[in-house]
């Protein structure tokens, strides 16, 4: 029974944290710019998918991690740059819609670039599990946990103790004083969107072992990192982490004790009790409407 | 002014009117009708989803739920129970109407993206039933559904048909149907929107809290459009399901909910006649894109990003002010 | 200001009418030969490899004299597994490009929405899906080269019954595939007897990790043997699972994952697995007096050294869908579509990848359970057990 229990938390304390690493992509992109991007989940397939053919081509393991995660980063770049920038006037609407031309647009190239096969990649350590009270631990899930702790603390201390972090979060709290006192906002909006697109990236990296990778694996992750930031109360960081394991346990725990084929119909459910009850997501802030 | 707005539209209405039947001068070929008879009754949809989204300004990212229910009860109803089509169109209706109040309720109290992530949930939900109960639907593969048929009258594809003494094909008299109905759900939506209620719900668009304050009961008028729009849906989703003759949980999957509000946003959110266009490019292009291949999703992607970077009011807001503004400076260099 | 919009506007109509003018096609000279398949999106992996087994075998076919002293032209587009698109390309293929016979339909969903008008069209058309609907009951145009989803499940639990295995535990994909090979399998279960389907799990399509369900499954009592109804990338990630909760039962998977890249994707986890297959995956192992034999070894020579990637069972569906196209044409002696079709229907012994088909108007699909082989992964290849 209660290895049962343990197995189902295990799972979805795995699946959580990637949805966790998803939903601080959106936080951050959101904060600073009130956007929600939908083309998050591209960057974790460009991760996952550069790193995977940077290896086959013969570049190490580690070198083509960090070029996969250059490359995300330059993306993100591009797509403020190039989509978001020069709309900025743009209705929110109309620049989801940008986000989800973008987020088209990316995954036909790389489907015409690296084909439509999903591939694997080696886990980083042992391919062994590990067993904790008669339920099993897939060592990966360890290197997301571990590197998705380690993504939170660099991005509270970047957040909370760099010049650079605090601009962004002023940018968001309110544009036009942030200008007033000397920021170039449009800068702070890139380095957010580039921020977010290395954080995607790094999650499609480290979960690319367990859930293998393709052009295609940014749509529902990336759609399951929007569900959990919306639990969590868009723009809080706090708030995407509990909102990503969450939905993670919950799903498990839907799979393992009530109906696999309604686990995920469970798991939206649960956003509507959460929206219900607290219409800003769990830890979203308190807005007073300006008229 | 009010008297201006409502000619605009009836210009609007004969207009489209005029494209919808002189259609058929130009095009013969079967596939096409079976293309443009799919184009307007998707058009019709967009047309109701465009009075939640361009008018009251709300976000629903779940509306092919509400198509996809009318377009499965309709199916079960008439192939499972024997029903004719019209009463099953309209209790599906009645059935969408009273889920979207119950749900409308207490999701509309939301505000910006929170509304749109509850409507998404909702739509996922919907689609998640109709691919699991295999029994009533046929999951994942789909089910067969009857020609659309009024007093024993039936209008298949098929069939042959005569209208003013003229033969037209089945093809043809399932166009000239949609299009009549497209003209009705405009129609139906331009009375709306200069109605009492379009006004309070333009306000709603406005500024909430100004139109609250000033006495309009915000929720009761988006919970009420909102109704309609998911009411549009069911109709529209009905009327798809018999032309297809068979569905699939697709038509009620997250990427056709997220077409439609495409199609709203592409044409020009609050233009009728400007969400209709949307419709028809994001329903031609992959035709056209077709022979492009491998590189049609991207393409695809591209166009759409470029024309929302450039036209971010939508296709024909945008087009309107360019002439607009040409005709303005002409004149001016009259003067 | 409306006059303004209203030039420009039918301006716009006119383009868009002259482009839908543009897209007819006269009808010519070679057989036309129309396909859509799902090339793109969740089934890419079915669709790519029957679109390029279409591609080369036509070119083959060209470069060899053609068909009937005529040339052949593939004209396809791509559904994306998608229904209502593939009903609408199959009305363009028919309508507008006047095709001969269709070759297509990777999905189950994409075939049936497409089965009205092809009946009412009355044109040959050949699907490459694997439900059992598809051709049971029998449709006067409609023909299938695939075994059926059916023909698995009962070959696989008679493998089981064989190796005293009867109570089965069940997982299966929400898909079309998994979905209707989750029924066929309560269904052969249920009329075969003797045998149990003691748990029934599911898992979506899109889903990363599938502990939960087996968890359930290992969990149920008296459970001696587990079976995974699915396709895509979702079977490999269930055994990996499998392997890491360090499940011990004897595992089968469906034919949905006969192909090399499952291997891949599976890695050692799939060892000792046991699917059925065609006997494409294991050419050398098959006796040499064995018919399929030159046929199997020829297309998996040819596929391999045309695309450099490996062969897939999924693309042999469409090669004996060409072939029995072909054949019917010549038989037929002409492009009549009632001649093509009851040639069809009257083709017997036709020694395909898939199998040998004997059609008859009873039988539209022409396959025996025993056309699939069970295979059995071992030191990571595939490994003919009967």
């Amino acid at each position: 029974m209660f290895s049962e229990f343990l197995q189902y938390l295990f799972t979805g304390i795995t699946i959580g944290a990637t949805y966790a690493l998803i939903a601080l992509g959106f936080t951050l992109i959101y904060n600073a710019s009130h956007v929600i991007n939908f083309a998050q989940g591209e960057f974790l397939m460009i991760g996952g998918m550069a790193t995977v053919s940077l290896t086959a081509m013969g570049v190490p393991m580690l070198l083509a991690i960090v070029l996969a995660v250059v490359l995300a980063g330059v993306l993100g770049i591009a797509l403020q740059r190039l989509a978001i920038a020069p709309a900025k006037n743009a209705d929110v609407v109309t620049l989801i819609i940008i986000t989800i031309g973008a987020s088209i647009f990316i995954r036909g190239l790389a489907q015409l670039v690296w084909g439509k096969e999903y591939h694997v990649m080696p886990n980083f350590s042992s391919e062994e599990p590990i067993q904790i009270f008669g339920a099993v631990l897939n060592s990966q899930s360890l290197w997301v946990l571990g590197v998705g702790a380690v993504l939170v603390a660099v991005l509270v201390y970047f957040f909370t103790r760099t010049l650079t972090g605090k601009a962004i979060l002023a940018t968001s709290m309110n544009k036009d004083a942030a200008r007033l006192v000397g920021i170039r906002t449009q800068v702070v909006l890139m380095l957010a969107f580039m921020v977010s697109a290395l954080l995607g990236s790094v999650a499609g990296i480290v979960v690319a072992p367990i859930t293998f990778t393709s052009y295609d694996i940014g749509i529902i992750l990336g759609l399951k990192g929007f569900v959990a930031a919306a639990i969590g109360g868009l723009g809080s960081g706090m708030g995407a982490v509990v909102g990503g394991l969450a939905l993670g346990v919950v799903e498990a725990m839907a799979a393992g004790y009530l109906s696999s084929d309604y686990k995920d119909a469970v798991a939206f459910s649960m956003i509507l009790v959460v929206l219900f009850f607290m219409p800003r997501g769990l830890f979203g802030a308190k807005v007073v409407e300006r008229v | 002014m009010m008297a201006q707005f409502s000619q605009f539209r009836l210009k609007g209405l004969v207009f489209l009117a005029i494209v919808v039947f002189a259609l058929p001068l130009f095009i013969s070929n079967p596939f096409h009708y079976g293309l443009a008879t799919q184009i307007a009754l998707i058009a019709g949809a967009v047309v109701g989803l465009n009075l939640l989204v361009g008018f009251a300004g709300q976000i629903s990212l779940g509306h092919a739920g509400f198509f996809g229910i009318g377009a499965y009860f309709s199916a079960i109803m008439t192939s499972n129970y024997g029903w004719s089509a019209i009463p099953a169109l309209v209790v599906g209706a009645i059935g969408v109407a009273i889920i979207a109040w119950t749900v409308g309720r207490p999701i509309l109290r939301l505000k910006g993206h929170y509304l749109s992530m509850a409507t998404l949930a909702v739509g996922f939900i919907i689609a998640i039933i109709l691919n699991n109960e295999r029994e009533l639907t046929g999951g994942p593969d789909g089910m067969p559904m009857p020609a659309f048929d009024v007093f024993g009258w039936e209008l298949s594809v098929f069939g042959q048909y005569s209208l003013f003494g003229m033969d037209i094909s089945g093809d043809l008299a399932w166009y000239l149907f949609a299009g009549v109905i497209l003209l009705a759900a405009v129609w139906l939506a331009q009375n709306l929107i200069d109605s009492p209620i379009g006004r309070a719900l333009r306000s709603v668009h406005g500024s909430e809290v100004a139109a609250s304050v000033v006495g309009v009961n915000t929720a009761k008028y988006k919970s009420l459009v909102f109704v309609i729009s998911a009411v549009y849906a069911s109709v529209m989703g009905a009327l798809y399901g018999h032309f297809q003759g068979f569905i699939t949980p697709s038509i009620a999957s997250f990427d056709f909910s997220i077409l439609l509000i495409t199609m709203v946003v592409l044409g020009g959110m609050g233009s009728t006649i400007g969400v209709i266009i949307g419709a028809v490019v994001l329903e031609l292009l992959p035709q056209v894109l077709a022979d492009f291949q491998e590189m049609e999703m991207m393409l695809f992607g591209l166009i759409l990003m470029l024309t929302m970077i450039f036209m971010p009011k939508g296709l024909l807001p945008t087009a309107a002010n360019y002439l607009n503004k040409r005709r303005s400076k002409s004149a001016g260099g009259d003067a | 200001m409306f006059k303004d919009i209203t030039r420009r506007a039918s301006k716009f109509a006119a383009i868009a009418a002259a482009g839908l003018l543009a897209m007819n096609v006269q009808a010519a000279e070679p057989i036309r030969i129309g396909s859509f398949l799902a090339v793109t999106g969740p089934a890419s992996f079915l669709g790519d490899p029957e679109l390029k087994t279409l591609e080369m075998y036509v070119e083959k076919i060209n470069e060899e004299g053609g068909v009937l002293g005529r040339q052949l032209e593939l004209v396809h587009y791509d559904d994306a597994g998608n229904a209502s698109k593939a009903r609408n390309f199959a009305s363009r293929l028919i309508r507008s490009d006047r095709v001969d016979i269709i070759v297509g339909g990777s999905t189950t969903g994409a075939t049936m929405a497409a089965v009205p008008m092809v009946e009412q069209a009355g044109i040959p058309f050949i699907s490459l899906a694997g439900a059992v609907v598809i051709t049971d009951p029998v449709k006067k145009w409609v023909f299938k080269t695939p075994q059926t989803d059916r023909m698995a499940a009962e070959r696989v639990l008679t493998d089981m019954k064989e190796r005293g295995l009867t109570k089965v535990g069940l997982i299966s994909g929400t898909g079309g595939f998994g979905s209707s090979g989750r029924e066929q399998t309560l269904a052969a279960a249920s009329a075969m007897g003797g045998i149990e389907i003691v748990a029934d799990e599911t898992y979506g399509g899109s889903d990363t990790d599938m502990t939960a369900q087996l968890t359930n499954i290992r969990g149920t009592d008296g459970v001696q043997t587990i079976l995974n109804f699915g396709f895509g990338q979702g079977p490999a990630i269930v055994t990996r699972n499998y392997s890491q909760l360090g499940i011990e039962l004897p595992f089968y998977q469906s034919h949905g994952v006969a192909s090399d890249s499952f291997l891949e994707l599976a890695g050692n986890s799939a060892e000792g697995l046991r699917l059925p297959a065609s006997p494409l995956l294991v050419p050398d192992s098959l006796p040499a007096d064995d018919p399929q034999k030159p046929v199997v070894e020829a297309y998996k020579t040819e596929y391999e050294a045309r695309w450099n990637s490996k062969v897939s069972t999924f693309g042999a569906y469409a090669y004996d869908g060409l072939m029995l196209a072909v054949e019917a044409i010549e038989k037929a002696g002409s492009t009549d579509k009632a001649a093509v079709r009851d040639a069809l229907e009257s083709i017997q012994g036709h020694v395909g990848v898939t199998g040998t088909f004997n059609m008859s108007p009873e039988d539209h699909n022409g396959l025996e359970a025993e056309s699939f082989r069970i295979l059995e992964v071992q030191d990571g290849s595939w490994k003919l057990i009967n």
